[in-house]
């Protein structure tokens, strides 16, 4: 499998990275070489073989359905490049 | 001054509890090895004052008698744990400035043991990397150099290298790492010291900014083995905020450690035996071996095999994971935010492509495309049923043997650019440590001697998972048959 100019884009699209034209035509044979490497995963025959999900057998835990901090609004905002009246503020999104 | 830079964990607890020097020397003394230790860059930001806040009670603390595991001690944290009004980075421009509200399960619980803070650790960005050469704040430069009289600056091993390097050169007596294949142990091996990644969800990732969910854990790096088994204790343990962390209760390891293997079998990987690797790399290993039966074990050849499948799956699952946790940073609830845009999904994609760096795309981009529509199953259920398979393999091993011992990396330290034009050439820098993080057990690194120039070498011991007692028992083994002194002579 290898990927095209035109998929790098698709793909850069899907994972909101603006990539310049000069970064795409350095990816696409950077790609192709990892893809083609990783292709060898094909030799092994994994029928009937269920993806391993949890590495370390473990329950997963539910937490009761309270409230157990909040109250913290300027924590959350502390870091925010722009908050506007205890809000995060983003460029407009509707016309 | 300097005397006390050159003292273990455990010298310095015993010492100041014993009254031989302050919990203030010891900050001060490390403080003026990180300051005058610039060269290295090991650092991202210093906190000399956080170390002697942190001594002050200490100091009062023998006083009334009310001291903590780690009272008098001081430790580097990587850049990769948030640390509550501390900027915290992760190596990345995309968090420069960022200054955490909270504080990481794992560096708060070494705080509330008495630990004080020296500083953040430089480091690739986002974990990625095994050189430290993808950090926006510049690489960090072991303090070792080869003895043919070059003056190459070299790595210190990725992505836990500023961790590594600080240890090495004694501006810390032990700091935090991280591993997702390989972050804690190479580096170790690449600097003469001592690591240990445990047992997939000992730690708690909460608050530790992730790169790939399944994988990464946190462990200390020291120069002793007993050092890491001090740490290990007190970073380890249940932790409700982090559903993968395991709910059992933390063993004392430093009390329980002993070097005597006797009725222990040693497994050696015959897989592991891998064309283009130094002699000097398989010689030292057959070293360890050699070691290992002394201490009383005995050796057993063992198989793994879909050894080879371990690296290629580990680069589906790490980018895929990396992709998915690495679309929080979109510029609106921290970090960067690139403006002189007008739509909201203009300043996402201007802010991720000002904000990350080369590697950290390149990663985003291959998980991104593993994951979407027509490949998912080709790559990422393919690579998520192998690491089954890796991980069965480690099963049929233990049922052999109680540990496994390999060399830590295929290589001593390279020279800074070395590897930087070829990401595959890099990615193959772990081939040795990757299958045990793809099974969630427990690995440590120790040096085992130097190379031809002079440059440290690791051995790496795998266990079952849960056993670190083994892990550090026989790390110990390897340690006191060892006898590694080497230190990188002070240029910086």
């Amino acid at each position: 499998m290898s990927v095209t100019d035109q998929e790098v884009r698709h793909v850069a699209k899907l994972a909101r990275l603006a990539l310049g034209e000069e970064e795409i035509a350095r990816m696409v044979p950077e790609l192709n070489n990892i893809l083609g490497w990783v292709e060898q995963l094909s030799e092994v025959d994994t029928d009937g073989v269920e993806p391993l999900t949890a590495v370390i057998a473990n329950d997963l835990r539910l937490r009761d359905d309270v409230v157990d901090d909040g109250d913290c609004r300027d924590e959350v905002l502390a870091n925010a490049p722009d908050a506007q009246h205890g809000f995060f503020a983003v460029p407009k999104v509707i016309e | 001054m300097s005397e006390l830079t050159a003292k273990t964990i455990a010298e310095l607890r015993d010492g100041f509890r014993g009254g031989e020097f302050s919990a203030r020397e010891i900050a001060e003394a490390f403080n003026a090895a990180v300051e005058s230790g610039k060269a290295l860059n090991a650092w991202t930001v210093a906190t000399p004052e956080l170390a002697l806040e942190a001594a002050a009670v200490a100091d009062s603390a023998v006083v009334s008698k009310t001291l903590l595991p780690l009272s008098g001690i001081p430790l580097g944290i990587k850049d990769l744990f948030c640390t509550a009004g501390v900027e915290s980075t992760t190596g990345s421009r995309i968090l420069a400035g960022f200054k955490p509200t909270y504080e990481s399960t794992v560096s708060g619980k070494l705080k509330a043991a008495g630990a004080g803070m020296l500083g953040k650790l430089n480091m690739d960005e986002f974990a990625m990397g095994s050189s430290n050469e993808t950090s926006a704040y510049g690489p960090v430069i072991s303090p070792w150099k080869r003895s043919d009289g070059g003056n190459a600056a070299l790595t210190p091993g990725g992505s836990s290298g500023g961790s590594a390097a600080a240890v090495a050169a004694g501006m810390a007596p032990g700091v935090t790492g991280t591993d997702t294949g390989g972050s804690i142990r190479q580096p170790a091996a690449f600097t003469g010291i001592c690591g240990i990644k445990p047992t997939y969800g000992r730690c708690s990732r909460w608050g530790i900014v992730a790169f790939a969910s399944s994988l990464d854990q946190a462990g200390p790096m020291a120069r002793t083995v007993r050092d890491c088994a001090i740490l290990l204790e007190n970073m380890a343990g249940f932790d409700p905020k982090d559903a993968t962390s395991l709910d059992l209760p933390v063993p004392q390891w430093e009390a329980s450690l002993s070097s005597d293997l006797k009725g222990k079998r040693v497994g050696i990987p015959k897989e592991y035996r891998i064309d283009g690797v130094p002699g000097e790399i398989n010689a030292l290993w057959d070293q360890g071996i050699a070691w290992l039966k002394d201490a009383g074990a005995t050796i057993v050849e063992i198989s793994l095999p879909h050894t080879k499948y371990a690296l290629p799956t580990y680069y589906i699952i790490a980018p895929a994971e990396a992709s998915s946790n690495l679309a929080r940073y979109d510029g609106v609830r921290y970090g960067l935010r690139e403006m002189g845009v007008k739509s909201l999904d203009d300043m996402y994609a201007a802010t991720r492509s000002a904000g990350f760096g080369t590697e950290v795309k390149r990663r985003i981009m291959i998980g991104t495309y593993v994951l979407s529509a027509g490949f998912y199953d080709a790559y990422f259920t393919k690579a998520q049923k192998v690491r089954a398979l890796v991980k069965r393999d480690f099963a049929r091993a233990f049922e052999q043997c109680d540990l496994i011992l390999t060399p830590t990396a295929p290589s001593a330290a390279f020279g800074l650019g070395e590897k930087m034009s070829d990401p595959l050439a890099m990615y193959l820098n772990d081939v040795f440590a990757v299958p045990a993080s793809l099974a969630g057990l427990p690995a440590m690194s120790v040096p085992g001697g130097v190379d031809g120039q002079g440059l440290p070498l690791g051995l790496h011991i795998i266990g079952r998972e849960l056993d670190e007692q083994s892990v550090l028992d026989a790390g110990l083994a390897i340690e006191e048959r060892a006898g590694f002194t080497a230190r990188a002579e002070k240029w910086w």
